[in-house]
């Protein structure tokens, strides 16, 4: 065990290393999961933006946080279709037969998820950019929007990562992440929340996306943030730990 | 140290209600080849699986180089390497990326050298900086046995090396094998071919329903059976050796 601990961070370097290469390699990816939501924005900013009351004047400001929320849903489904490749092709069994700790595997998709997924929001913010998107918010504010990305995508990567061991085709391996995309429709991410009926504004009000949604823009707004952050914080790590919980047991039932 | 290889005792393994192993037993000798045959779906993976650690069993004992797979699999890990029924290689990496990768998880020392040798010794140099999916079904296979050698690990294990492969890959693969034994390392290989098993190993096994039925030499299982009745009859080449002889690579192996 102890030559084991030893080079736990060399081999996850390796490992990191791997997924590098694939993500750079197929930047296809990252153009697919950003078009789908770069598309939302410009239609609903230059075509349904127009009549839709936010009460803030700039409908990209407001848009944005939905948009990057969306971008990550649609990301993670290649994070279960990576994994569902490795296990279906051996290299799995390959890294498990040999003197490497066996998490290294899998943490490396899950730093794989992370990076990709924290290039398409890059991505995302730069056409928000070109399109007016304009923020006050200094590096702290920014930073804690980062933060909770990150936390939004690692939650979301563990409940990928049970889909993807678990998945027996291809398709069942993505096709998870398709309610977790149109999550943000029934939200405060595109319109407010009030103008919905009430059975839909209560679930809208009480799911995560909203909360996170507001924390995000009131962040990017320069605005003090309220309940909202730690709401946004409490789903994040909640559903991050329930999925790893269930991601860990289907990883040591299937290997 | 004059253990055996691999020792084998009582295995059983069972997937819910369907009893895959119902008590296997052998061993296999310090450098020898040593061939598991049996048809499809007759456990031999499963035995692979168990003696790789990837599997736990549901009775009996193993152990791979002295170490028991169940308690010691860390070590067992250290002594083997296994080449999986799929080329168990990372098709959006190159040839050459595959090999350090490995060698880099097993913490040797000049990663770049080791896979340029096996580049070399594998043919593999003109394809070296190409990515694996490029690649044809052989070649694929021999950077998945390379990528098994990095390291040099003792005990080598091949699940079906050569299924799905066309003949002249077939017989890169046996001849691999040959020099594996050669330089003394251990061979478990399984396969459904019972050609590839005569041509290659010291000892064969048959898996069938889950217990090892024979298990000999060949010229031991030949015994098994009565002598061959003597008749002339005109040989014909077999449709291997015409295709072999056409495309002009037949190798004597």
């Amino acid at each position: 065990m102890e030559t084991i601990n030893k080079h736990y961070f060399s081999d996850m370097g390796v490992m990191l290393g791997r997924s590098m290469r694939h993500i750079l390699r197929s930047m296809d990816t990252i153009i697919t999961v950003t078009i789908t939501p770069i598309a939302m924005m410009l239609l609903f900013v230059y075509v349904l933006g127009g009549a839709i009351q936010t009460g803030m004047d700039n409908y990209v400001n407001y848009l944005l946080p939905g948009i990057l929320l969306m971008a990550i849903s649609s990301g993670i489904a290649y994070t279960s279709y990576r994994l569902f490749m490795d296990m279906q092709r051996g290299i799995f069994e390959r890294f498990h037969s040999m003197p490497i700790a066996r998490s290294a595997a899998l943490w490396g998709h899950v730093l794989t998820s992370l990076v990709s997924n924290a290039i398409s929001v890059v991505v995302i913010i730069l056409v928000a950019l070109l399109m007016g998107f304009r923020s006050s918010a200094g590096i702290l504010s920014w930073l804690a929007v980062a933060g909770i990305l990150a936390l939004f995508t690692l939650a979301l990567t563990w409940i990928a990562v049970i889909a993807g061991l678990s998945a027996t085709s291809v398709d069942g391996a993505g096709a998870f992440a398709y309610p977790l995309i149109f999550l943000p429709f029934i939200s405060s991410a595109f319109v407010p929340t009030e103008t919905m009926p009430s059975v839909v504004r209560a679930f809208a009000e009480n799911q995560p996306v909203t909360s996170i949604v507001n924390a995000i823009r009131a962040l990017l707004a320069g605005q003090l943030v309220g309940s909202d952050v730690w709401v946004a914080l409490a789903w994040c790590v909640g559903i991050m730990l329930v999925a790893y919980f269930f991601a860990m047991r289907v990883y040591k039932k299937r290997m | 140290m004059q253990t055996n290889a691999i020792q084998v005792n009582g295995l059983h393994k069972s997937y819910k209600q369907l009893q895959v192993l119902k008590g296997v037993d052998f061993e296999v000798q310090n450098g020898s080849i040593f061939a598991l045959l049996g048809s499809n779906g007759a456990g031999k993976t499963t035995i692979v699986k168990i003696l790789t650690t990837l599997l736990e069993q549901d009775g009996g004992t193993a152990a791979v180089n002295g170490f028991d797979v169940a308690s010691k699999p860390d070590n067992v890990r250290q002594s083997i390497s296994l080449t999986g029924q799929f080329a168990a290689v990372d098709e959006i990496l190159t040839g050459r990326e595959n090999l350090i990768m490995i060698a880099r998880l097993r913490h040797l020392d000049n990663p770049r050298q080791i896979s340029d040798d096996l580049l070399n010794r594998f043919s593999l140099n003109d394809a070296a900086d190409r990515r694996v999916s490029t690649y044809s079904g052989g070649m694929r296979r021999r950077l998945d046995i390379a990528m098994s050698l990095v390291g040099k690990p003792q005990i080598i294990f091949l699940d079906e090396p050569t299924t799905g492969l066309d003949p002249e890959a077939r017989l890169e693969v046996w001849k691999i094998v040959k020099e594996l034994a050669n330089n003394g390392t251990t061979v478990f290989l399984t396969t459904q071919y019972l050609d590839e098993a005569e041509q290659l190993a010291n000892r064969i096994a048959i898996l069938h329903e889950g217990k090892i039925i024979a298990n000999g030499t060949l010229a031991d299982l030949k015994k098994l059976f009565p002598p061959a009745k003597v008749e002339y009859i005109e040989k014909q080449p077999n449709l291997e050796e015409i295709f072999l002889a056409i495309i002009g690579k037949k190798e004597k192996i």
